[in-house]
């Protein structure tokens, strides 16, 4: 039986009578990629931001980390990481910085966050840049700073909002590296992305059009259900559908 | 308690390595204090008079000489045509005309009364009414010293004569220095407190970061005092800085203690920097809170009291004055600076500043969301 760390039913978000999430339903499994797409303004962003804490639902239910988000939204906050879609790291703080900053604030005990920190700097092979502003560096880079920073307090699931754009391929491949190794050391990772081919490596998929999740399987089921070769054309398949504009 | 150390930490880092704010807390406090009471200078000056002398009598020119000689006055024009005078009045070199009549000396002596006109361009109220006055007095004056000659036998003198002196309490040269510079150091506080700290949140707000600290454990409560602790202690550092210039160039000690000036000062930064995190909580952009803040420094300033006397507006801002904080701090400071007030002669102003206190930091964490709706 597989753990659920994310349980949604009929979770909807409306703002005034604009209905941006339209009461999607799905789990999400300890230890899973799970990829979240959908075309720009296809509410992908906002469910996280509800699954996140940082946005109030307007009806229906959901559990993240087995915490309710109408009630528990500070305790589901202990337990995940985020990496938002703006650039989040302190650009006037150097990288060591931001690194024990965001330990510090999630509760790492401080000497064991120094040790935390030398060996994510050294892992990251940032040595001669730990003292320098994270502003003065490559926004790859950065991308990966930051996606280290969210995970560096062994949350269960960590929420990445388009983690990759704007990336360059190398840097892209190296990113899905590190995704697959927290992965593989049990941490959830919930993404969204506009890239077809890192749909690719998800195990498992969502598909969001209009506010609701029109397709959710794994890749190659999925690419078998829609009788196409890759998610670039499940992708367009379902997203002509759509009646938002982009 | 942890976390608050980790986000003050932070903020300094951060407070230390902005070379605008640096600026700001260093450079404003000198430039204010420097500027602002020189081009503030109430006292009026060298008025410029015409007079319209239709006597040429020598005493027509005594009183000429007179009004010249008290300093305030500088003889614009002397002519005997009122109409050329007021030519010079419309061009602006003139702000008051003396006509002096026909037959004035003639009058005086026979008479015993002689009469004198003055006409004031009103363009600028306050230099006019000055200007009418410092004239009135000197021309009474002169009135005196003339009867004087005359008044053969002081004991038979038939007119008693009342003469006021006047004392300036507290400040005893009346300077406006001595009057503007505590209440430029009222006024350096308030836009410490309340605009630094309403931007610095914006600024997160703008960039994104904010987003990431509110999806973090950390507590509303944390949150926001790791945001006024700091500028708690910026805005204690500006005045300090203030009170160190006024000393330097002004040579302006408080007469009370300067214990008493950072009490209130503590206390009422804590009200600004509620109004800066009030106003935080509204902007979404560092344009929105410089246009709120630059709003809310118009009117904390003119119904401060920094220049016009808070007596002296009509009912209805006075009343307004009473719920602006500037108003008290300007007060206490002034009241310390110049007459020595103590912390027991200023309770209830510590009172209000208190209220304040209370008052915006309880409607800004209200205001304040770690989570929209």
């Amino acid at each position: 039986m597989l753990e659920t760390v994310i349980h949604t039913e009929n979770l909807t978000k409306q703002f005034g009578d604009f209905t941006a999430v339209d009461a999607i339903t799905f789990d999400v499994y300890k230890g899973e990629i799970f990829g979240f797409l959908g075309a720009n303004g296809a509410g992908k962003t906002t469910a996280m931001r509800i699954l996140c804490g940082l946005l109030s639902p307007t009806s229906g239910e959901a559990k993240v980390a087995g915490f309710d988000v109408y009630k528990e939204s500070e305790d589901i906050k202990k337990h995940i990481g985020y990496m938002s879609q703006k650039f989040s790291l302190y650009n006037n703080l150097t990288v060591k910085e931001n690194i024990q900053f965001f330990g510090g604030i999630y509760g790492i005990e401080r000497k064991r966050l120094k040790e935390k920190t030398n060996e994510l700097i050294e892992r990251l092979g940032l040595v001669h840049e730990a003292d320098k502003l994270v502003g003065s560096l490559p926004l790859g880079w950065k991308q990966k700073i930051s996606f280290s920073t969210a995970i560096l307090h062994e949350p269960r699931i960590v929420f990445l909002d388009e983690p990759t754009g704007g990336v360059d391929p190398i840097t892209r491949r190296q990113f899905w590296d590190m995704i697959y190794e927290a992965s593989n050391r049990g941490i959830t990772v919930f993404v969204t992305t506009h890239y077809m081919d890192e749909a690719e490596y998800c195990d498992r998929v969502s598909i969001m059009v209009d506010g609701a999740i029109a397709a959710l399987n794994n890749p190659s089921d999925m690419k078998k259900d829609f009788g196409v070769k890759d998610m670039n054309d499940v992708f367009l398949e379902l997203a002509r559908g759509a009646k938002r504009g982009e | 308690m942890n976390n608050l150390l980790f986000l003050l930490q932070k903020e300094f880092k951060q407070i230390f390595r902005d070379p605008a704010i640096l600026r700001l807390i260093f450079l404003m406090p000198i430039i204010q204090l420097i500027l602002i009471p020189l081009a503030a200078d109430y006292e009026i000056k060298q008025i410029d008079i015409s007079v319209v002398d239709h006597d040429h009598s020598s005493y027509s020119r005594r009183l000429t000489n007179k009004l010249v000689a008290s300093g305030y006055f500088q003889l614009a024009e002397y002519n005997n045509s009122y109409q050329k005078s007021m030519e010079t009045v419309g061009e602006g070199d003139t702000d008051i005309i003396l006509t002096i009549p026909q037959n004035f000396e003639k009058d005086l002596i026979k008479e015993s009364a002689a009469k004198v006109h003055i006409a004031a361009d009103a363009v600028n109220g306050v230099r006019a009414g000055l200007g009418t006055a410092y004239a009135g007095q000197i021309i009474a004056e002169f009135n005196r010293e003339v009867r004087e000659e005359w008044v053969q036998f002081p004991r038979m003198n038939p007119l008693p004569l009342i003469e006021i002196t006047s004392a300036n309490w507290y400040n005893p040269h009346f300077s406006y220095y001595l009057f503007m510079v505590p209440g430029i150091l009222a006024i350096l506080v308030t836009m410490v407190g309340a605009f630094l700290t309403a931007l610095n949140i914006v600024a997160e707000k703008e960039v994104g970061t904010i987003e990431q600290l509110n999806v973090t454990p950390i507590k509303k409560y944390q949150f926001i005092l790791g945001k006024l602790i700091p500028f708690w202690v910026l805005g204690l550092v500006s005045i300090t800085l203030g009170m160190l210039v006024a000393w330097v160039i002004f040579g302006i000690i408080p007469v009370g203690s300067y214990f008493t000036v950072y009490v209130f000062s503590a206390v009422y930064l804590l009200g600004v920097l509620g109004i800066g995190l009030l106003v935080s909580t509204f902007a979404e952009t560092q344009q929105q809170a410089t246009l709120f803040a630059f709003f809310f420094m118009m009117v904390f300033i003119l119904l401060g009291g920094l220049y016009t006397p808070v007596e002296s507006m009509p009912e209805w801002a006075q009343w307004l004055t009473k719920v602006n904080p500037p108003t008290y701090f300007i007060k206490v400071i002034r009241a310390v600076y110049i007459k020595g007030s103590n912390f027991s002669d200023l309770l209830p102003e510590f009172y209000a500043m208190i209220a304040f206190a209370f008052g915006f930091n309880f409607l800004a964490v209200r205001n304040y969301r770690k989570r929209s709706a």
